[in-house]
């Protein structure tokens, strides 16, 4: 099973977590022409190699978090915090 | 204009001939040199390039095609699927375009001279809860309306047509009822692609394997080097070169959102990985597809006795072919809630496909914001049964230059017109 990590937890099993697929940052809904809301909604970049992708630890720390993989090869890594110059992978 | 050479035709006849005299069989398609310029070049050697190039060249006269394929013809969903047809949608635009596809899988082993091995053996879909029941219900509904054979059953007649399925009250999701389709059945689906790919070899068209596309090339369009929107293509690069090409056509299913990437078009796709499993032979036992939306598992017994289990998408968006043990251990678990009579049966064999799921769980097929760059993907779990059509249907839109009435609900538009055509309900574990 894909082995999660989850920036709070460690590594988790994929079961204890809810996958949110690509993030996209949503449109204001009081202005965004329908073309731009449907947009949102449904077309995706679907990248075959290195993603970034939102998860939901929802059966341990119920944080959401951004985890970056690599789509073809399985490869898993934490983007850096925000703030944080040592962590992550850079 | 007619085919350029015969390919020797398959007949017992034949059969007999070449074995009495020792004889060997030709090469079934030619290794041409690769061509600088094309009228058409179909990305992707499935069962849907194949068959567009096949229509183009049968249907109207449009030879000077070629079919790139990165790996071999057949590599990807194609040769990987449960193979199973029906045409029991939802929609009353899903059940006209899959009824089609039915139509001409029945005339197919005469049409191509090759025995695809079409059982209209019968589908099951069963219901385990009230509100699938009510699907079902509407599902038969629908298909009565368009002149589909199907029909909701109740438990003793499921037992009846499937001796081997628990219908029995006390198990943890018990089978209140069926929607039973006799017309839908399996189809031996590398005889499928094969014989698409020797008839269109015959036509002329030209069939390049290990040819990988790297690149779209397009001019005029409002992104980077002349791609996106407003823009038209021009041509393909390859590992082998570069191909000048009007019309250029993405049939690479679950790699279809990066093909489509290179000409600056975005999908409402994602890639998600299908596994399936064969068991051991046994003698036969099951003579209908058996699927179980809620217990997530479909089964059919193939004419050598081996029992094809499918399931649902792998949740995670993936590239990656592995099968995973997760999904053996749950198809195990719902196989036996089904049939505990198997539960000494021994897995032969497991594999995964790529799947390219679209949020209504319909095609998306026809024309892109990019000129001469033309779609026939979002075929997610279900895509093989509707091979023939597509093609069909496919081949009508290049050569006349607009989209065919049975394929305009599935344009690329609908989704930023929000003019959707949900088929979750029948197409979800359905296959
Ligand atoms: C396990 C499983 C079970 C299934 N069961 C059923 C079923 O029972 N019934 C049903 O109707 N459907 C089923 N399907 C779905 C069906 O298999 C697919 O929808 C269908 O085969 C898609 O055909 P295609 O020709 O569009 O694509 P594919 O057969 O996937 O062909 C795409 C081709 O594009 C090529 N390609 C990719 N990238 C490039 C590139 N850059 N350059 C050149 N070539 C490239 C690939 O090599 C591949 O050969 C199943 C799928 C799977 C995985
Ligand atoms: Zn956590």
């Amino acid at each position: 099973m894909l082995l999660v990590p989850c920036p709070n937890c460690g590594p988790r099993n994929a079961s204890d977590m809810s996958y949110g697929g690509e993030p996209h940052s949503r449109p204001d809904p009081n202005t965004a022409s329908p073309e731009q809301w449907r947009t949102y909604l449904y077309l995706r970049d679907n990248e075959s190699g290195w993603i970034t992708e939102k998860w939901y630890c929802s059966s341990g720390c119920r944080k959401h978090f951004k985890l970056e993989r690599h789509t073809l090869t399985g490869e898993l890594r934490n983007p850096p915090l925000p703030g944080n110059k040592t962590g992550g992978h850079k | 204009m007619g085919k350029h050479k015969s390919p020797a035709r398959y007949s017992a006849a034949g059969l007999a001939w070449r074995g009495l005299r020792n004889k060997s069989w030709p090469r079934v398609w030619r290794e041409p040199e690769l061509k600088s310029a094309y009228d058409v070049v179909v990305i992707g050697g499935g069962i849907h390039g194949l068959a567009t190039a096949y229509y183009l060249a049968s249907n109207h006269a449009i030879t000077n095609v070629a079919v790139v394929d990165k790996a071999y013809l057949g590599s990807g969903g194609s040769g990987r699927n449960t193979a199973i047809v029906r045409s029991n949608y939802l929609t009353p635009e899903g059940v006209a375009f899959y009824d089609r596809s039915l139509d001409l899988y029945n005339t197919m082993s005469t049409d191509l001279n090759i025995n695809v091995m079409f059982s209209e053996r019968g589908h099951m879909t069963l219901a385990h809860t009230d509100s699938a029941l009510r699907t079902m219900n509407w599902r038969a509904e629908v298909n009565k309306l368009q002149g589909i054979d199907s029909s909701v059953i109740a438990p003793d007649e499921i037992k009846k047509l499937s001796p081997s399925l628990d219908t029995s009250p006390n198990t943890r999701y018990p089978i209140l009822g069926a929607l039973y389709h006799p017309p839908g059945g399996t189809i031996r689906h590398d005889a499928v692609v094969w014989g698409y790919a020797r008839a269109a070899d015959a036509y002329g068209v030209d069939l390049h394997q290990k040819t990988e596309v790297l690149d779209i090339l397009c001019e005029g369009g409002a992104g980077p080097n002349g791609k996106g929107a407003g823009g038209k293509v021009t041509g393909v690069r390859t590992n082998r070169g570069d191909i000048h090409a009007p019309v250029v056509v993405n049939c690479t299913a679950g790699w279809a959102s990066t093909i489509a990437s290179m000409a600056g078009v975005r999908l409402p796709i994602t890639t998600h990985p299908l596994q399936a499993a064969v068991t051991e032979p046994v003698k036969t036992f099951l003579p209908t597809v058996i699927v179980s939306g809620s217990l997530h598992v479909y089964v059919s017994q193939t004419d050598r006795g081996e029992l094809v289990f499918g399931a649902s998408v792998d949740p995670v968006a993936n590239y990656d072919m592995k099968g995973t043990l997760e999904f053996t251990e749950e198809l195990a678990g719902h196989v036996l809630e089904l049939m505990p009579g198997l539960s000494k049966m021994r897995l032969m064999r497991q594999w995964a496909g790529l799947c390219d799921m679209t949020p209504d769980y319909s095609p998306v097929m026809g024309p892109t914001p990019v000129d001469g760059f033309l779609v026939d993907v979002g075929w997610g779990t279900y895509g093989f049964k509707a091979g023939p059509v597509s093609g069909e249907q496919m081949a009508a839109c290049i050569a006349h230059e607009s989209m065919p009435d049975l394929i305009a609900p599935f344009v690329l538009s609908r989704f930023t017109d929000g003019t959707l055509v949900g088929e979750k309900g029948a197409a979800a574990v359905g296959h």
